[in-house]
């Protein structure tokens, strides 16, 4: 790796973060001069070798072509001397090490930001947090590089002309926006966790591992992290060789990357240990009881249909339900599971929702209700949206 | 840095003249106003009567009148403000506090060029 891609990699955040406070959080001028810095280091870097702080000769030259950039605007096409001249050091423009962090925070917390569509919050994200270059985030989301581009800057530009603040929010606005934060994480890695693309996986666990070190006592940040610690310890078993998805009961558990399953329960116990348990930390303490049990058979049913009514109680969405449900089934019976299906049957706006006839299918057929089971299963399997829903859906049918 | 809310409602569930919902309302809005002078950070607000509009278009340089837009969409823009704040939180906590936000929107639009004195 040379030492411009090790710069691009190591310090681009930084420099923009730091370009964007000094900007007063525009970022749109942020993003331009930054990569015209690093346009200018590839020729500067190659005839007068690389500076010996590469971050601070980058946030010094993207500093002076902001100071040219805004210059111009007020006095079109003078000064086209400075722009000549060649850089040196310049110990006021150096980081301010001391801030940094805090820029990178602000930065985190802007690119989230609520006003921003959330396809912009995740793109940006990628782009101005965690460094990934626009053709890698395209194929993130399957994009156009050029749609890409355009989501981009129009999210900067919104940035920048709505004046969205950079900064960490004030306490009273804090929740509401560390919420879109956590959001916005945990939907970068389902983007490479329902594909099985373990980069966009590690990239959104590097994001969650940078908050966490930012935000070091809030619990959900930390409970964040775990869960997606624990969650990405499967990924190797998650997925067969001929790319069929494999369910947590069918996993081989001698796969799972021990390290990572136990760094995410330290962290889980750091963040029980803080108090004030939120979805994120319930669903990492669920995702930490599987990954504790040495078999399917062994989990710990009970403890996880309590940690399920926990989580039902923070957040009232169907899915949890349903989760809790097969939870409860395996602790108390397919009766009992069955039962707490019953209260979203009531609600004519799930009729066609295909996780709940797949959960009643399975819980009717473990209670040896074999009519009603094969009716749920034949509603599930039309409702399914892929070969490999259907797949699995016959198979537990089949099983005795 | 100064921005512009659009207030709407849905003239179906609009709370009804004469009700004390409505005399409670109306109070709201005097007292935001208040609020907003007091922070200085007024600078202009007016009411819109939304079932008078008139449009004025002059594609092929001719101006052509016409009555409307009527109130066929579901959000019927009934009042302004103009604002001068900090920033774009700044002006949404100011929109989370006019009714307009319970039965209908606010939009904000960051203003561009002029500033309104």
């Amino acid at each position: 790796m040379s030492a411009l891609e090790r710069a691009y990699r190591d310090e681009r955040a930084a420099v923009l973060a730091t370009i964007t406070r000094r900007l007063d959080g525009d970022l749109a001028l942020a993003e331009d001069v930054v990569q015209d810095a690093f346009l200018a280091a590839a020729v500067e870097w190659d005839r007068r070798g690389v500076p010996d702080r590469p971050g601070a000769w980058l946030t010094t030259t993207a500093w002076r072509k902001a100071l040219d950039r805004r210059r111009r605007e007020r006095v079109a096409d003078a000064h086209a001397a400075d722009l000549a001249q060649p850089v040196s050091y310049d110990a006021d423009l150096d980081f301010e090490r001391s801030s940094l962090e805090d820029d990178q925070l602000a930065m985190l917390f802007t690119c989230c930001h609520p006003a921003l569509a959330p396809e912009a919050r995740m793109a940006l994200t990628l782009r101005s947090v965690a460094g990934l270059t626009v053709p890698e985030i395209a194929r993130a989301f399957l994009s156009s590089e050029d749609a890409m581009e355009r989501r981009l800057t129009r999210a900067r530009r919104k940035v920048t002309d709505a004046a969205i603040a950079f900064c960490v929010p004030p306490d009273e606005r804090l929740p509401e926006r560390l919420a879109s934060v956590l959001r916005v994480i945990y939907l970068i890695y389902t983007e490479g966790h329902g594909d099985v693309r373990g980069d966009i996986c590690e990239e959104a666990i590097r994001l969650a591992r940078l908050l966490a070190r930012l935000m070091p006592d809030e619990p959900e940040v930390l409970g964040l992290l775990a869960l997606l610690l624990v969650s990405d310890a499967r990924r190797a078993a998650r997925v067969r060789d001929d790319g069929v998805l494999v369910s947590l009961e069918e996993q081989d558990r001698s796969r799972w990357d021990a390290a990572r399953i136990a760094e995410g329960a330290a962290v889980l116990e750091r963040a029980l240990r803080l108090g004030r348990s939120g979805p994120y930390v319930v669903q990492a303490a669920i995702a930490a009881l599987h990954s504790r049990a040495p078999t399917w058979e062994a989990t710990d049913w009970p403890q996880i249909a309590g940690l399920y009514a926990e989580l039902a109680r923070l957040d009232r969405s169907p899915v949890v339900t349903i989760n809790r449900a097969v939870a409860v089934g395996f602790a108390a019976g397919a009766q009992a599971g069955l039962a707490i299906l019953d209260e979203l049957q009531a609600d004519p706006r799930l009729d066609r929702y295909q996780p709940l006839h797949a959960a009643r299918a399975e819980l009717l057929r473990r209670a040896g209700d074999a009519d009603a089971a094969a009716a749920a299963y034949a509603t599930a399997v039309a409702l399914a949206d892929s070969e490999a829903q259907r797949t699995a859906l016959e198979r537990s049918r089949d099983r005795r | 840095m100064q921005y512009l809310l659009l207030l709407t409602y849905r003239p179906e569930d609009n709370t009804q003249e004469g009700t004390p919902e409505f005399d409670a309302e109306m109070k709201r809005w005097g007292e935001l106003n208040e609020e907003m002078r007091q922070a200085g950070i007024w600078v202009g607000a007016a009411g819109l009567k939304p079932d008078a509009t008139t449009t004025v278009r002059a594609p092929s340089g001719e101006p052509v009148v016409t009555d409307g837009p009527y109130a066929e969409t579901k959000e019927v823009l009934f009042s302004f403000y103009v604002i001068d704040v900090e920033d774009l939180d700044a002006a949404i906590a100011w929109a989370e506090k006019t009714p307009a936000v319970k039965y209908g929107s606010v939009t904000i639009y960051p203003m561009d060029g002029l500033e309104l004195t």
